[in-house]
């Protein structure tokens, strides 16, 4: 039996820079950044990969977004996801069990069409809305078990295997299929494109859909940019003149000595 | 906070490539308490130096840009920054070799190393290219890359090994202060930051995309864009990290791709200029915090990459397709585009605010020497007008005439530009009142300054057949592209009767007050104290005696002078002058552009058809060669002037834009019993002065050349003072270097059989193709080319070395590769048409 | 009533996080009009535990005993908070924003079909409910309303401080035993054991270490980096721009989604201090930015701060260091 995992990704501002948030508050703008998907969902398209040739199936990639975010879709299919799905919608209007609902709705229907997902990777939370709850919310929409926040995956005989830090130490779980993980970033380094794999992803065809449900939302009223903190920083000088007082700083603390 | 020195002589607003350039230079010439400041940190402050590809392919088209760049590679050689890798610009079609085969003439005409060879040559420099991807390429040995930032570092600290340099980074303009002057000038006064206030009376704008932005707080126009260039970076390829260093092997430009192929270290950087324009506005730039790399290295945009990445992995497919080669770093950089594609240099409106802006990493530290230069002596060593800031007209100066001109020029980075091709965008911007007529005539525009230009007029084209081959139709598309034999016929027509001119795009101002006399007088060459009514032809020439402008001149009254000058330079021209005006004085300058036109008579029939509409005295005896004075013609009372730049009897006529289009009128229907027709601009300016080897600014007179080398010196020079007299009286008493000539091709015939035509640019060389190199240094090539009809022969212009000079020496023109025999006709400005002027009488 | 999870340590004390859980609901509770905490752990506490949470104001303290509670599943830890918040009715369920706080509640949402909100910093009205959260890996912050009952938040890291109340709670200890279904036990931890050292471990665990951001300007500027981190003998951590970027690797980065550090002395080189990269190093004893921005957040959080390139910086620090050591 072959492993076919579809994985979710998210197209989100890129947040390494300062963050700017659009007029009406509901969002980020990502004009100046950019968009991306989260550092989680980078490595779970890689561990989809990775389960997939492991399993001799396919990994898909969906994601529930706007026209542009077949962006994010073309970025994982560029490093090996074989099929993408599209549901064409204002992700902002959809709140995390809106999200869930429809996810498991393309579950449903892919098995239904003969190309079933054993196992849905998502990413551990969305680094622009941070919910951390659509892939526990799929699970249950689907009647699955669900790990949540692992950095490792692996598929053997019908079971799949997922680790990663926890409270109690590096934590191993092992479950039947069909399952849902979710994915904290660390586990597996995520490969970049090469120029061949971005001309086939550009040529891969994507589904396209409907979201089947009108979103209840996300009970957002809007967002904010938090107060600066104040500073009790002391300034140890500007340009290269300030070294001697950093290393007596270093003194002062004990770190130089060797 | 940084904070900043409270006054300065020169603050220079950035640290790139330019910035860094100018504190050097500057410092270098002598300028005392200079100060440097950047937004962004050292060394890289995050402009578009910071991300440039930093390569060099030496070989424009422009003299000018070519100029710069080969000072600027100098300039990187002697800091160690450069490394010569070579470069290929290969052709996939007949069309770009073509192309190819004319950068060989730009190669030649500037010196430059270069060479044409097979895709099996290309491959034996840089074995992972598919040589059946293209048909032969350009190769130029001297192709490298520099440290742009490097660069600027060392430049940056030897200025301030001069003491004279306060460098403050991280500091951010927040205002440019300006205080009225005299005439409605302003100057500058003050730079405000974010660390305090600086004082200063020179304040150069060196800020890239940002420029803008930084003139717009002081009220002038910088008009460039911000416009993406898209980059990845694939690597590692194994080809390439089992060499040392970053670049061992040449930069492959594919040009029919809009694409390049660098080399850096084990990875290869493929950039991209054949997508969409992407541009931005200054405003939108984001800050350093909310930018996720720099500023300038905006959010990659894949899908404009896409069609690019699949072209140059067909030309690499061994080297983008290796095994564990990944695109880790793709960006949208930017980088600043113009209307025309050149620099924005120079001294702005206000008096003190320099500019040195829209300038590449090939041409930066030969922009800030030529800017200090500029700075220091009013004048620099390479002849700088193309990128003059003071270029620009009113309708050039909005942001959306940039922003349409460079998207419809983006596309052309890379691309095959005829010498005489037209832009498509923002056209229509300056109609003359007879435009409805002249469409109506079949007329076809080119752009000049905004104005809308008839070349020709299909109206005319039942004259091809009356003058048959006398017209000398070119058989090959591209020596006829935007070109007809309309013009040949309308020039010969001309010369046979006479042709009706529009010359609305003149730039017309009037200097008036006590001091006139003085300022055209300290300006011009020429005797201007003349009698009330004397139209006087002159050079302006800068202080080294290089040539700023020529024009005319025409005494209205005792305190009152009027200057004639070209549309495309006449901004120069008039922010010249401007600047001569006497401060204390009550001299002042009013611009007539937009309210006085001009239409132009010429011919053997032209006394007879001005007669038929005036009462007034248009006879030899009663209306002199050079003279002017306000007559009727039809009723309308016109300023008239007995010139001629085609070689004919005739006047320019200034009229009221409102009285033009019926001046018009009844000059086309008091000519046509007489043969007249209307004639375009390609008589005005190719054919009829081509006859008489007139000279025309921007093609035999710059900066760079002198009086006597364009063999139009004078028997005497006036007594009174002018700017460049000391170096123009140097200039007579020495032996010139260099020598205008007129020469004639003999055989216009190629290898195929078809006829060629030189456009312009072409090297002369020897009659075996052999190079020749003035006392300059310099080689010679086509200043000018067209038709010389009523000769029956194509003439070209061009600067010869001195033992060149002579006529009937048999020399050859390059053309596409191939040579075509000449002859020098004429060594100064000896008409080859009626040499003795009598047409004009 | 207000039933807060509580976490505790495998060394048998009560998380940090979970005591600001139950700070934050007691000026809830506080602005409900008094309304009674009761706290949920899983297993027996010791008495250090419910000492604890009844300084800090807590009620009764609700232990989930038996074996399905033996090995963690979030789904078992649900089931068990869900009977105890309808045996006590309980108008808000709130845990800390730690990964088991955030999963467990997720989990009471889904079975709920109620929203859950995560990473909560604040509330500002009581009706319509109304809380204030970290979105954006803390760079933002989103006013959401939570207006269904029971409220379902986590409490974000450090959003308030840990303190004792003024009214201690009684601590009663109540053991329940709910069932948890079987489905519930498929995903469970079958093992857990001390981390391997990997390669971060001497980053986590070092005295000092030296961290470089996007002001290294590329893959080439590490080296006054390197070289500092070496006279320093510390480890190099970097912030994620310079992981992605492919710079450093990426077991270098220091972040809420990479190591977390604690060193004596932290040193940011270029960092402008995203939410994110402080979340890794906000444990270091000292912080010594080193920035071109003064306004930047890792400056304005550092306890010692140069403002200059680190490019020009460093090479003055690592000669001055060798000057010093002759």
């Amino acid at each position: 039996m072959s492993v076919n995992p579809l994985v979710c990704v998210k197209r989100v501002v890129d947040s390494s820079g300062e963050v700017v948030l659009t007029e009406d508050g509901q969002g980020v703008d990502g004009r100046y950044a950019g968009f991306t998907m989260s550092a989680h969902e980078e490595c779970a398209v890689e561990l989809a990969v990775q389960v997939a040739a492991a399993g001799n199936g396919s990994a898909t990639v969906m994601t529930l977004g706007d026209a542009d975010a077949v962006e994010q879709l073309r970025a994982a299919l560029a490093v090996g996801c074989t099929a993408a799905t599209h549901v064409v919608a204002d992700s902002q209007a959809f709140g995390p069990a809106d999200v869930a609902r429809e996810i498991a709705a393309v579950v449903r229907d892919h098995e239904a069409a003969g190309t079933p997902h054993e196992l849905v990777l998502l990413g551990n939370d969305a680094a622009d809305s941070g919910d951390f709850q659509v892939g526990i919310r799929l699970a249950y929409e689907l009647g699955w078990p669900v790990v949540n926040g692992v950095s490792t995956v692996s598929v053997a005989d019908g079971e799949v295997t997922a680790s990663g830090a926890g409270a109690d130490g590096h934590e191993t779980y092992r479950l039947p299929l069909p399952a849902v993980v979710t994915i904290l970033e660390g586990g597996v380094e995520p490969r970049y494109p090469t120029v061949p794999g971005r001309m086939k992803a550009k040529k891969a065809r994507v589904e396209e859909r409907e979201p089947g449900v009108a979103p209840t939302g996300a009970s957002r009223l809007r967002l904010v940019l938090p107060p600066p903190t104040p500073s009790s920083v002391e300034i140890l000088g500007e340009g290269p003149s300030a070294a001697p007082a950093v290393v007596d700083l270093f003194e002062r603390l004990g770190v130089l000595a060797r | 906070m940084a904070e900043v020195p409270a006054t300065a002589d020169v603050v220079v607003i950035g640290a790139g490539i330019v910035g860094n350039s100018l504190v050097h230079h500057l410092t270098r010439l002598g300028w005392k308490n200079v100060v440097q400041i950047d937004k962004g940190a050292l060394p890289n402050p995050g402009g578009s130096t910071g991300h440039a590809s930093n390569f060099i392919f030496t070989v424009d088209h422009s003299r000018e840009i070519t100029d710069i760049t080969l000072d600027s590679v100098a300039q990187y050689k002697e800091m160690g920054v450069f490394t010569e890798s070579g470069g290929f610009e290969i052709a996939r079609t007949e069309e770009r070799m073509e192309e190819l085969r004319r950068r060989m003439s730009s190669a030649k005409a500037w010196g430059i190393e270069a060479e044409l060879v097979s895709p099996e040559f290309v491959k034996e420099k840089v074995p992972f290219i598919e040589e059946d991807q293209f048909i032969g390429a350009f190769w130029t040995p001297g192709v490298g890359v520099v440290d742009s930032l490097r660069a600027g570092t060392i430049m940056r600290e030897r200025a301030l090994a001069t003491g004279e340099l306060t460098v403050v980074p991280t500091v951010e303009v927040t205002g440019l202060d300006t205080e009225d002057g005299p005439h409605g000038t302003r100057r500058i006064t003050r730079v405000r930051t974010t660390g305090g206030d600086i004082e200063a009376k020179t304040v150069v704008i060196a800020a890239g995309v940002w420029s803008p932005k930084l003139g717009d707080m002081a009220g002038i126009s910088i008009p460039l864009t911000p416009a993406v260039h898209q980059m990845i970076s694939v690597g590692p390829c194994p080809q390439l990290a089992e060499k040392e260093g970053e670049i061992s092997f040449p930069i492959v430009r594919d040009m029919d791709t809009f694409c390049y192929e660098r080399q850096h270290g084990a990875d290869m950087e493929v950039g991209s200029y054949a997508h969409r324009a992407i541009l931005h506005e200054p405003e939108d730039i984001p800050s350093i915090e909310q930018a996720k790399l720099s500023p300038t290295e905006m959010p990659f945009t894949e899908d404009d990459f896409d069609p690019q990445l699949e072209q140059a992995y067909e030309l690499m497919p061994e080297l983008l397709g290796a095994e564990g080669a990944e695109i880790r770093y793709a960006i949208n950089g930017l980088l600043s585009l113009t209307c025309d594609g050149n620099p924005i240099l120079g001294e702005s409106e206000v008096a003190g605010l320099w500019t040195a802006a829209a300038v590449w990493i090939k041409e930066g530290p030969g922009v800030g020497r030529a800017v200090a230069e500029w700075m220091t002596h009013g004048h620099s060593e390479i002849d700088l007008h193309h990128s003059d800031i003071a270029r620009f007209h009113t309708h050039q100066k909005r942001r959306e005439h940039t922003r349409l001109r460079t998207t419809e020029s983006f596309i052309k980075t890379y691309g095959i530009i005829h010498p005489a091709e037209q832009y498509e965008s923002d056209r229509d911007q300056r109609l003359s009142p007879m435009h409805d007529s002249q469409a109506k005539l079949g007329a076809v525009f080119f752009e000049t300054a905004g104005w809308e230009r008839p070349f020709w007029y299909e109206s005319n084209a039942g004259l091809l057949e009356e003058y048959g081959d006398a017209v000398m139709p070119r058989e090959h598309e591209w020596d006829s592209r935007w070109w007809s034999p309309i013009i040949n016929a309308e020039h010969l027509r001309m010369r046979e009767a006479a042709a009706v001119i529009d010359l609305s795009a003149f730039c017309i101002f009037d200097i008036e007050g006590p001091e006139a006399l003085d300022v055209v007088q300290g300006t011009c060459v020429a005797q201007c104290d003349v009698a009330v009514g004397k139209v006087i032809y002159t050079p302006v020439l800068d202080a080294k005696g290089g040539f700023r402008s020529d024009l005319t001149v025409m005494r209205l009254g005792e305190d009152h002078f009027r200057v004639v000058t070209g549309g495309a330079h006449g901004m120069a021209d008039r922010a010249w002058f401007s600047g001569h005006l006497p401060e204390a004085g009550t001299t002042t300058l009013t611009d007539l552009t937009d309210d006085v036109s001009t239409i132009g008579i010429w011919g053997p029939r032209a006394r007879d058809i001005v007669a038929s509409l005036t009462s007034d005295d248009v006879s030899d005896a009663g209306f002199g060669f050079l003279s002017c004075r306000e007559i009727s013609v039809g009723g309308i009372t016109v300023l008239a002037s007995r010139i001629s730049y085609v070689g004919e009897l005739g006047w320019e006529l200034y009229v009221p834009m409102s009285q033009a289009a019926d001046l018009w009128e009844a000059l086309l229907e008091a000519g046509a019993p007489h043969g007249a027709v209307p004639a375009g601009i390609g008589v005005y300016g190719t054919t009829g002065r081509i006859e008489k080897g007139y000279r025309a600014y921007g093609a035999e007179l710059d900066g760079e050349r002198s009086i006597v080398e364009a063999g139009m010196q004078r028997p005497k020079v006036k007594a009174a003072d002018f700017v460049g007299k000391e170096a123009y009286l140097a200039q007579r008493d020495a032996d010139p270097q260099t020598v205008l000539c007129t020469l004639t091709v003999d055989d216009h015939t190629s290898a195929s059989g078809v006829k060629r035509y030189m456009l312009g640019g072409e090297p002369i060389l020897t009659r075996d193709g052999g190079s020749l190199t003035d006392g300059h240094g310099h080689h010679p090539y086509v200043t000018s080319a067209g038709s010389a009809p009523s000769l029956g022969k194509h003439v070209l212009l061009a600067y010869l070395p001195p033992e060149q000079a002579t006529i009937g020496n048999e020399l050859a023109v390059s053309y596409m590769e191939e040579l075509y025999p000449v002859t020098v006709g004429s060594v100064d400005a000896t008409p080859l048409l009626d040499p003795t002027n009598d047409r004009i009488r | 009533m207000i039933l807060v999870l509580v976490e505790v340590s495998l060394t048998g004390e009560a998380v940090e996080n979970s005591l600001e859980a139950i700070t934050f609901a007691r000026d809830l509770a506080a602005a409900g009009g008094g309304i009674p905490i009761d706290a949920v752990v899983v297993g027996v506490p010791g008495d250090d535990v419910v000492k604890a949470l009844a300084e800090h104001g807590v009620r009764r303290v609700h232990a989930l005993t038996g074996p399905a509670y033996d090995a963690y599943s979030g789904a078992a830890w649900a089931a068990g908070l869900m009977a105890v918040r309808e045996k006590t009715g309980s108008v808000v369920v709130m845990a800390s924003g730690t990964p088991r706080g955030m999963e467990v509640l997720a989990h009471v949402g889904a079975r709920t079909a109620l929203p859950m909100a995560a990473n909560v910093v604040s509330f500002s009205s009581l009706s319509p409910f109304t809380v204030t959260r970290q979105v954006v890996g803390g760079q933002a912050r989103e006013e959401m309303q939570l207006s269904q009952r029971p409220a379902l938040f986590t409490i974000a890291g450090h959003a308030v401080q840990a303190a004792p109340a003024d009214a201690p709670g009684t601590g009663e200890l109540v053991e329940e035993t709910p069932d948890v279904a079987d489905a519930d036990l498929v995903a469970r931890v079958v093992s857990s054991e001390e981390p391997e050292p990997d390669l971060s471990g001497s980053l986590k665990s070092a005295r000092v270490v030296v961290g470089a951001g996007r002001g290294a300007g590329s893959a080439d500027g590490f080296g006054e980096i390197l070289e500092l981190a070496d006279l320093l003998d510390a480890s190099v951590g970097v912030s994620r721009v310079v992981t992605s970027l492919g710079w450093r690797p990426h077991h270098e980065q220091v972040g809420q989604t990479g190591s977390r550090i604690s060193p004596d002395l932290y040193i940011p080189c270029g960092i402008s201090g995203a939410i994110q990269h402080w979340a890794g190093c906000s444990s270091a004893k000292n912080i010594l930015a080193i920035n071109t921005d003064p306004d930047a957040p890792m400056v304005t959080k550092a306890t010692h701060a140069v403002i200059g390139d680190l490019h020009e910086v460093l090479p003055a620090i690592n000669e001055e260091i060798r000057r010093r050591r002759g």
